[in-house]
C-alpha cells in the first residue's frame, strides 16, 4: 500500500518505499536518452525561431513529437496512446525543455489539454479525440480562466444554454490567457449551464460563434500562443459535454492536479538545463586571471542551484512513482480520478517547489553570466523571463499554498487523516520533549533525519494551535495558512531529498546525494524557526507566547555544520560534470 | 530477407577521455552509446526489412551494458538480439571480436550482414572486414546507397573525386558510411515493445571458443592523452599591421607557411 496523500506529515516511510530516479527501468532510461536526443537535434535548434511564432513551426514540432510518442504517455493504448505511466511522462516533460516555448505548448497539450478527456471523456469522445491528440494531428488547449475569474475559477461567467431543439448548447462568454489557443483544434472549456451548473465542454475550433482574440504580448514563453477564446452563441453539440452537467469543477481541478505535477517536472528539467549552461559558462569565463568557476561565491551559487534541483527532482519522481502505483490498474475514468486526487497536496507541492526552485536557479544563472546574463544573445536572459510564469499559471503559488492546509483540514474532518489525534498526542509529549538527540543507528544523515522528525512535530504543533484558536475560520488567517503550507512543502522536500540519498546509499551510490540532501536540509531549516516564531507571536501573547516560543525553539534546534565546505564539494562535482549531477 | 547487424557500444561522442591509475582508458561514469555508424547500419536494415520483408537480428559482443544498445535497436524495430558477453577476457583486439562474431554468425541464417564502417572509439575499421574474410563473404565498405534485388546488392561508395557503384552477390557484408540514411528515433511504443522481444545472452564458452583462439594478436603497450592545447594568441593593432604580424608568426613560430 503506498502512503496516502498528505500522510507524510504524520508518519514516516522507509527509503525503500520511495520511488527515485535511481529506480528508473531500462525503458525509462531509453525514453530519457531518446527524448534528450530528439530535443537536442530537433527542438533546441528551433527554440530561438519559435520566439517569433513563425507560421506552422510549432505545429510541425508537435507532429514530430507525436510521431515519436511524446504526446501519448498518458493516453491508454486502446485510444492510440503509449500508456507509459507518470514516471515516463515526467521524464518526457523534463527532457523537452531545450525546446523553450515548445515545452509549454507540449505541457499544456499533454497535461490540462488531454487529461480531461482521458479522465472524464465518454467512450465516443475518447475514440474521437484521443488518437489525434496522441499523434499530434490534433492540438488541445484548456480554457478555464476568464477576465473576472482567475484564481477564483468557480466565478466564471460564461453561460451555456440548451438550444430549443435540444441539440446544442449555446455558449456565451470569454476565456482569457489560453495557452495553445492559436494553434489548437480542440478546447476544453467550462461554462455554467443556465448560469448555475459548472460544466465542462469540448469545443472544436470551427464551431460557429467561436473565435479567438489577439495574441497577447508576453514577458516570456513568447513562442507559445496565448489568446482569449470568445464565445458568441457558440453552437456546441450536446455530445460535447464533458462529464456530467454541474460536475465540471471536478474536471477543472483534477486536470490541474496532473498539470501541476507535470509543471513541477518541467521546472526540474529547466533547472538542470540552466545549471548546465551556468556551469559551462563559469568554467570558460575568465576574470582576474581565473575562470570564475574557481571563485567561492560562484561555487556557492552552483551548489545551491544543484541542491534545490535535487530536492525538486526527488519530490517530482516520488509523486510520479506514487501515481504509477495507484493508477497501475486504472488509467482512465472515475477510478483514475479518485486515485490521482488522493495526491492533490503532493501535486501542489511539486508545483510550488519546482517553480520556486527554478526562479532561484535562473536568477543565479543570470548572475553567473554577469552582464551577458542580461543580453538576449546569451541563454540566461530567456530562461529568466520564461521561468516566471510557472509561479502564476495552473493556480498561482498563493492559491496552491492555500490549498495544501485546506485539503489537509478537509481530510482530517472526514477522518481520512488523523491530524487532530496526532496533534493531541503531541501536545502531551511536547511539554517534556527530550532534548535534541540524533538517532545513532550507524546510518548517514542521522541529524537530518532527526531534524525532519522535529519539523513534522512543529507542523502538528503550529497546525494544532492554529486550528484550536480559529477552528473553521482558519482560512481567514492566510499568513498562518501559508506558514503551514510552507512547512508541509519543505517537510516533503527535505524528506524526499533525505530518503532518496539513503536509498542510494544503501545501494552504494549515495555519495553525492547524501551531501546534496544535507545541504538542502540545512539551507531551509533556519526558515522553520523563523516561520514558527512568526506564527507563535501572532497566535499568542504574554507568558503564553514565551512558553510557546520556547517549545518552537526546542523543536527547531540543531547542530550547525560546515556548509561552506559542503557547497564547494558539490560545486566541484557540478563543474567536473559540467552539469547537474547526483 | 534475413539481415544481421553488428552494432558496437562506444563512448558518447562528448565523453571526456581520461586514463586510470593503470594507464588504461577509464570507463567509469562514461555515457555509452551505439556507435553512430552502426546506427546507420541498423536503420538501413530496418528500411530493407520494411521494403522486402524479413527479419533483423542485432548482434553485439562486449560488456554488461551492451544490452542497452541492443534494446535501442529493438526499440527502433529490430526483431531480436544476441549479446555475447566479454566475461573472462582481459584484453581483446579486432581479431578477438571478429572471431567471436563470425563464430556466432555461422549459426545464424542471413542474406546480408550490415555494420558501421568503423567505430568512433578505436577507429580501426577492421571488424566487419575480418568477419567477411573469416566467413568467406564479399564485402563492400563505406556505402552511402544500397539497393537489394534478385539476390544481389548494388552499393554506391564515395571514392576520391566521385562515386563507385559496385555489385555483389548475397550474402555479403556491407558497411555503412555517413550519408547512407538518417537513423530514426525509437518511438515510445517501440521502446515499450522492445522489452518483449527476444534478447539472448551468450558467453564465449557457449560459442565453443576460448583460450588462444580469442587471444588478441595486437596488444596496446601504452595509452596517452594528447598534450593540452596551448593558449590562443590575439593579435591587436591596425588590420594591416595585424595581418602582417599574423603572417610573420605563422611563418616563424608556427612554421606552417
Ligand atoms: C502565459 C499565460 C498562460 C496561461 N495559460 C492558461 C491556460 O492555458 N488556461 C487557463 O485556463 N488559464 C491560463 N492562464 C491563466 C492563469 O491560470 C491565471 O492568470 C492565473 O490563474 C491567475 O489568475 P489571474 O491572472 O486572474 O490573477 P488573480 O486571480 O487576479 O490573482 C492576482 C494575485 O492575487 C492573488 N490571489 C488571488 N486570489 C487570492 C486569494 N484568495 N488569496 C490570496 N491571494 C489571492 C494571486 O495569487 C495573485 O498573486 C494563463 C496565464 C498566462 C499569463
Ligand atoms: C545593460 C548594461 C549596461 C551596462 N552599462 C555599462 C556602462 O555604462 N559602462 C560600463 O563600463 N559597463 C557597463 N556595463 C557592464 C557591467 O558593468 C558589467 O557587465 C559588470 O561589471 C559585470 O561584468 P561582466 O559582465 O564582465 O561579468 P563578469 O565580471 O564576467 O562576472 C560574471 C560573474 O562572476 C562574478 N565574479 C567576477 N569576478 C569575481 C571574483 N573575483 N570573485 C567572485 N565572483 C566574481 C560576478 O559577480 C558575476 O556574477 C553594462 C552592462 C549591461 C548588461
Amino acid at each position: 500500500m503506498p502512503q496516502k496523500g498528505g500522510a507524510f506529515l504524520l508518519e514516516d516511510i522507509s527509503p525503500q518505499e520511495m520511488f527515485t530516479p535511481e529506480d528508473f527501468s531500462d525503458e525509462h532510461r531509453m525514453i530519457q536518452s531518446t527524448v534528450a536526443d530528439f530535443a537536442a537535434n530537433e527542438l533546441a535548434p528551433k527554440a530561438e525561431e519559435l520566439e517569433h511564432q513563425p507560421e506552422g513551426v510549432m505545429r510541425e514540432l508537435m507532429r514530430k513529437a507525436g510521431e515519436l510518442g511524446l504526446l501519448s504517455a498518458d493516453i491508454p493504448e486502446e485510444y492510440g496512446g503509449a500508456d507509459l505511466g507518470k514516471v515516463a511522462s515526467c521524464i518526457i516533460a523534463e527532457n523537452v525543455v531545450p525546446g523553450g516555448s515548445f515545452a509549454v505548448t507540449h505541457g499544456a497539450h499533454t497535461g490540462i489539454g488531454t487529461m480531461p478527456i482521458v479522465l472524464f471523456g465518454n467512450e465516443e469522445q475518447k475514440k474521437k479525440y484521443l488518437p489525434g491528440l496522441a499523434s499530434g494531428e490534433l492540438i488541445a488547449a484548456y480554457g478555464l480562466t476568464e477576465p473576472n475569474a482567475g484564481s477564483d475559477a468557480l466565478a466564471i461567467r460564461t453561460r451555456a444554454t440548451l438550444s430549443p431543439d435540444g441539440k446544442y448548447y449555446l455558449l456565451n462568454g470569454e476565456k482569457m490567457f489560453i495557452t495553445n489557443a492559436g494553434l489548437a483544434d480542440i478546447y476544453i472549456t467550462y461554462a455554467k449551464v443556465d448560469g448555475e451548473k459548472f460544466t465542462g465542454f469540448i469545443v472544436e475550433r470551427n464551431t460557429p460563434g467561436f473565435s479567438l482574440g489577439q495574441e497577447e504580448k508576453k514577458m516570456g514563453i513568447k513562442g507559445s500562443s496565448t489568446r482569449s477564446l470568445i464565445f458568441e452563441d457558440a453552437k456546441v453539440p450536446v455530445e460535447n459535454v464533458l462529464g456530467e452537467i454541474g460536475k465540471g469543477h471536478l474536471i477543472a481541478f483534477n486536470a490541474l492536479n496532473i498539470g501541476r505535477f507535470k509543471l513541477g517536472a518541467a521546472c526540474v528539467g529547466s533547472c538542470k538545463l540552466a545549471l548546465e549552461h551556468a556551469a559551462k559558462y563559469a568554467l570558460q569565463r575568465v576574470q582576474f586571471g581565473r575562470p570564475i568557476a574557481k571563485f567561492g561565491l560562484i561555487q556557492h551559487k552552483l551548489a545551491m542551484m544543484a541542491a534545490k534541483t535535487y530536492a525538486a527532482e526527488s519530490v517530482v519522481y516520488r509523486i510520479a512513482g506514487l501515481l504509477d502505483e495507484v493508477t497501475a490498474d486504472k488509467k482512465e475514468g472515475p477510478a483514475a480520478v479518485e486515485a490521482i486526487s488522493e495526491y492533490a497536496i503532493e501535486c501542489s507541492i511539486a508545483k510550488v517547489l519546482g517553480s520556486e526552485a527554478l526562479d532561484y536557479v535562473v536568477d543565479e544563472m543570470v548572475q553567473i553570466y554577469g552582464g551577458y546574463g542580461y543580453i538576449q544573445e546569451y541563454p540566461a536572459e530567456r530562461f529568466y523571463r520564461d521561468s516566471r510564469i510557472n509561479r502564476i499559471f495552473e493556480g498561482t503559488n498563493e492559491i496552491n499554498r492555500l490549498l495544501i492546509p485546506a485539503t489537509i483540514a478537509r481530510r482530517a474532518m472526514k477522518g481520512q487523516l488523523n491530524f487532530l489525534g496526532a496533534a493531541k498526542a503531541l501536545a502531551q509529549e511536547i511539554l517534556n520533549l527530550r532534548p535534541f538527540l540524533p538517532a545513532d543507528d550507524g546510518q548517514p544523515l542521522a541529524q537530518e533525519r532527526q531534524m525532519l522528525a522535529m519539523a513534522k512535530k512543529l507542523f502538528l504543533f503550529l497546525g494544532g494551535q492554529a486550528v484550536e484558536k480559529y477552528m473553521d475560520k482558519l482560512a481567514e488567517q492566510q499568513e498562518i495558512v501559508a506558514i503551514l503550507a510552507d512547512l508541509a512543502i519543505q517537510i516533503y522536500a527535505m524528506e524526499s531529498a533525505v530518503l532518496r540519498a539513503l536509498k542510494a546509499h544503501a545501494a552504494g551510490q549515495g555519495e553525492k546525494k547524501l551531501l546534496l540532501a544535507k545541504l538542502y536540509v540545512h539551507d531551509v531549516y533556519p526558515l522553520l524557526e523563523r516561520w514558527a516564531r512568526e506564527a507563535v507571536c501572532y497566535l499568542f501573547e504574554g507568558d503564553m507566547r514565551q512558553t510557546q516560543l520556547s517549545i518552537a525553539r526546542r523543536l527547531t534546534k540543531y547542530q550547525p555544520e560546515d556548509l561552506i565546505s559542503a557547497r564547494r564539494q558539490v560545486a566541484a562535482w557540478v563543474l567536473e560534470a559540467e552539469k547537474y549531477t547526483t | 530477407m534475413k539481415i544481421v547487424v553488428l552494432p558496437k557500444q562506444t563512448f558518447d561522442t562528448e565523453a571526456k577521455i581520461t586514463l586510470d591509475a593503470a594507464g588504461k582508458i577509464n570507463r567509469e561514469g562514461v555515457n555509452l552509446i551505439m556507435n553512430p555508424y552502426d546506427e546507420f547500419a541498423v536503420e538501413e536494415a530496418l528500411r530493407l526489412k520494411e521494403k522486402h520483408g524479413g527479419e533483423v537480428t542485432v548482434v553485439s559482443f562486449g560488456g554488461p551494458k551492451v544490452p542497452d544498445i541492443l534494446r535501442q535497436a529493438l526499440a527502433m524495430g529490430a526483431d531480436k538480439a544476441v549479446h555475447v558477453g566479454d566475461e573472462g577476457l582481459e584484453e581483446i583486439d579486432e581479431h578477438t571480436t571478429a572471431t567471436i562474431l563470425a563464430k556466432l554468425l555461422r549459426d545464424l541464417e542471413y542474406d546480408l550482414i550490415l555494420a558501421g564502417w568503423r567505430a568512433i572509439d578505436d577507429g580501426s575499421a577492421q571488424v566487419a572486414g575480418r568477419v567477411a574474410e573469416i566467413l568467406g563473404l564479399p564485402m563492400v565498405n563505406m556505402v552511402i546507397k544500397l539497393d537489394i534485388a534478385e539476390g544481389k546488392a548494388v552499393a554506391s561508395r564515395e571514392i576520391e573525386g566521385g562515386y563507385e557503384v559496385v555489385e555483389v552477390p548475397l550474402p555479403a557484408v556491407i558497411t555503412a558510411q555517413k550519408g547512407l540514411n538518417e537513423p530514426r528515433y525509437p518511438t515510445m511504443k517501440g521502446i515499450m515493445q522492445a522489452k518483449k522481444k527476444p534478447m539472448q545472452k551468450l558467453t564465449i564458452a557457449d560459442l565453443g571458443l576460448g583460450g588462444e583462439e580469442v587471444a588478441p594478436k595486437v596488444r596496446a603497450r601504452r595509452y596517452y592523452l594528447p598534450s593540452p592545447r596551448s593558449q590562443g594568441k590575439i593579435i591587436t593593432g591596425e588590420p594591416a599591421e595585424a595581418a602582417a604580424e599574423l603572417v610573420r608568426l605563422l611563418r616563424e613560430e608556427a612554421k606552417v607557411v
